[in-house]
């Protein structure tokens, strides 16, 4: 740890020296909304609004920019990161605590370059990695649909980052390792709707920004986009979403993933968690064509390479067993005795990417948790799950998890009664 | 299942019955036949689960705690009651704890996503329940502290402009629709928790917070008095909420609509 601070510190130095000569360099200042190139008319326009409307959903803005129960995109829910707490700022164009001075070139500073309006370095939890792919065009409409929300008063919670994190000159560093400017590069080899897709995907969407394993900077692995990982904090495990050989989602037909999108669930699994929350506001709004070209996109990321079985250091034949008896008493009257689920009711287990991804996270927090799949324009009154932290022990739990983790088509590796001891107590936000 | 296969049949005659049909439409009826006949195939298999279309089958992840007719859990004291309680109000604490007016981790996760509209379905589900109340065990409480208990709850206590308990929740303490809950027969844990909740803000609702202002009036031992006396009181023949109207509430209540 002591040497890690060292090391943190020489690159805290290194970087407010980087930074200081770069802010000198390049200078950007604000911009004032007068002495903007978008004219005060180009943004009362109704079609630029609702095209902003519509691509601010997509992108699921309100998510982080709305506290519970506040105002939407009001600011004020935290994002809890291993590095300190993040609150997301006002995006209502209020004067004094909102965008209502930002000109259209400072939004889009923040958005493609990922810095503040005077030029500060804006932390990573406001996801620029991704949106610095999304167009001119539609960060113009984004800003415009923001500009026509009614100002909301909302102040900003002060960030919660301890040193080095708090010293924003360190983001230079971090940003050399992990962020690469650049709007969206069509591939002229593929479909207009797979680059569509792609498009959404890597950039609005901001899809990898959970879809993917980080390291101890908070980086992404970026030589393999959406391959899965578990998302820092929150404890979930968002899954590989290849559709190809020994993909997360391996087997998911295009209308699959449509449909997973649009209504909460499909015939291979159900959106739960943060999934569920995506799912809610942003994706089930979505328009066909575009839930189509995430489908066709994500079906066209590579096979994955096959995990060899491990080694496991404790007796699992005991807690296999175990689980079996759990499942027939618990579970089999809703999943099925061969965990095949009820079609449009209750997920199938077998085969479900959420129970045989690589931690055991989601299937050991949704059996403690239960709870009900979103409700969609398509699901509208959904069957839900008890849950059973209350009823189950740690052994229980692990022993049922275990077992579907390992039964038909499953092969996962099995989990212990001390990682749902750990997850029994994970803040659900 | 039942009326999923036979909503699927309904399509797929609908589509049989509108001549001339086109070529890609038959083509949809067709997949739909075949989906139809599949599901049907499907609930002949002993292994896939029957599963009723009722509002009960969809609401167990609430059955867990609160039982499947939302009778709580009496013993513990910990899981409320709900069944019975007004629908207003049992859709009111839905979305207090959606929007983090009510804290508690569990409750908020699982009705983070929920419609309006289907919260206010899985309300009148419970609040038409009729199960019987089950007593739960009460502090041993002197004379003294129940008496003062019976006071707070009939007459309140003018001095600390404490309204009683009866010239909100009704004068049989049975609460009154749609929104004012009865407190008879609730658990003493339950009571003096919730209470205590509103002191240490993890409990509120909408502004004005009526409820908020009386808990914060009330001293510790007023707590333990009104919550010993309520959860011991003898239950009234008539369980059921009075009727909407029939009290003048003393103070402004926002889930009332009062917010003057």
């Amino acid at each position: 740890m002591k040497r890690l601070r060292r090391w943190l510190l020489l690159v805290v130095v290194v970087a407010v020296l980087l930074g200081g000569w770069m802010l000198l360099r390049s200078g950007s200042a604000p911009v004032s909304r007068e002495a903007s190139r978008i004219d005060a008319a180009t943004l009362k326009d109704p079609a630029l609004i609702a095209k902003g409307e519509y691509l601010t959903t997509v992108g699921d803005c309100a998510a982080c920019h709305t506290a519970q129960g506040g105002a939407r995109y009001a600011g004020g829910r935290v994002t809890a990161t291993p590095f300190g707490d993040i609150p997301a700022p006002n995006l209502t164009p209020d004067r004094e605590t909102g965008l209502g001075d930002w000109s259209f070139e400072d939004f889009w500073q923040a958005l493609h370059s990922g810095k503040g309006r005077h030029g500060e370095l804006l932390y990573p939890a406001f996801t620029y990695t991704s949106y610095t792919k999304v167009s001119h065009d539609d960060a113009l409409a984004i800003y415009a649909y923001l500009q026509s929300l009614a100002p909301v008063q909302q102040t900003t919670g002060p960030l919660g980052l301890e040193f080095p994190y708090n010293v924003r000159a360190s983001l230079n560093a971090w940003r050399a390792l992990y962020f690469k400017e650049g709007v969206y590069q069509a591939d002229t080899s593929k479909s207009e709707s797979w680059n569509r897709g792609a498009y959404l995907v890597q950039g609005l969407g901001h899809c990898n920004e959970c879809h993917i394993t980080r390291d101890a900077l908070g980086g992404m692995r970026s030589d393999q986009p959406l391959s899965g990982g578990q998302i820092p904090v929150q404890n979930w495990y968002a899954p590989d979403l290849s559709t190809q050989a020994n993909g997360g989602l391996e087997g998911w037909s295009e209308q699959d993933i449509v449909d997973l999108l649009k209504t909460g669930h499909s015939g291979k699994g159900t959106a739960f968690g943060p999934m569920a929350e995506v799912v809610a506001r942003s994706t089930q709004h979505m328009q066909e064509n575009d839930l189509r070209a995430i489908a066709t996109y994500l079906q066209s990321l590579p096979a994955r390479s096959a995990t060899p079985p491990q080694e496991l250091p404790f007796d699992t034949k005991t807690l296999v067993s175990q689980g079996t008896k759990v499942y027939a008493q618990q579970c089999a009257s809703c999943h099925g005795k061969n965990g095949q689920g009820v079609a449009g009711v209750y997920p199938p287990l077998d085969g479900n990417s959420s129970v045989n991804e690589p931690t055991g996270i989601n299937a050991i927090r949704v059996v403690l948790l239960g709870g009900f799949p979103p409700v969609t324009a398509g699901n509208p009154r959904p069957y839900s799950m008890p849950p059973f932290a209350q009823s189950l022990s740690d052994n229980d739990v692990a022993s049922v998890v275990s077992y579907i983790r390992q039964a038909w088509s499953n092969k996962a590796p099995p989990v212990r009664a001390d990682d749902v001891g750990k997850y029994r107590h994970t803040p659900i936000d | 299942m039942a009326a999923y296969n036979r909503r699927m049949d309904t399509d797929a005659k609908l589509s049989q019955a509108r001549p001339p049909v086109p070529r890609g439409f038959s083509r949809i009826a067709a997949v739909v036949l075949l989906f139809a006949a599949h599901a049907v195939h499907a609930a002949d298999d002993p292994a896939t689960p029957q599963v009723p279309d009722t509002i009960q089958q969809r609401v167990a992840s609430c059955a867990a705690c609160h039982g499947v007719h939302g009778e709580g859990s009496p013993k513990s004291g910990f899981f409320p009651r709900l069944a019975g309680k007004p629908a207003g109000y049992l859709a009111r604490q839905l979305k207090d704890f959606q929007e983090g007016l009510r804290k508690y981790g569990p409750m908020e996760y699982t009705v983070r996503h929920l419609s309006p509209e289907y919260m206010q379905e899985i309300a009148e589900y419970f609040a038409q329940q009729q199960v019987p109340y089950s007593r739960s065990p009460v502090p041993r409480v002197s004379a003294a502290t129940l008496q003062r208990g019976e006071t707070l709850a009939l007459k309140g206590d003018p001095a600390r402009e404490l309204p009683a308990c009866a010239s909100c929740h009704g004068a049989q303490l049975t609460g009154v629709q749609p929104h004012i809950p009865g407190l008879v027969g609730l658990p003493y844990d339950y009571l003096s928790s919730q209470l205590g909740s509103w002191r240490t803000k993890t409990r509120a609702t909408v502004a004005p917070d009526c409820m908020a202002v009386v808990a914060n009036r009330l001293s510790d031992s007023d707590i333990s008095a009104v919550s010993a006396w309520l959860a011991s009181h003898e239950l009234p023949a008539d369980l059921h909420a009075q009727p909407a109207g029939s009290v003048t509430p003393p103070l402004h209540c926002g889930v009332l609509g009062d917010g003057a």
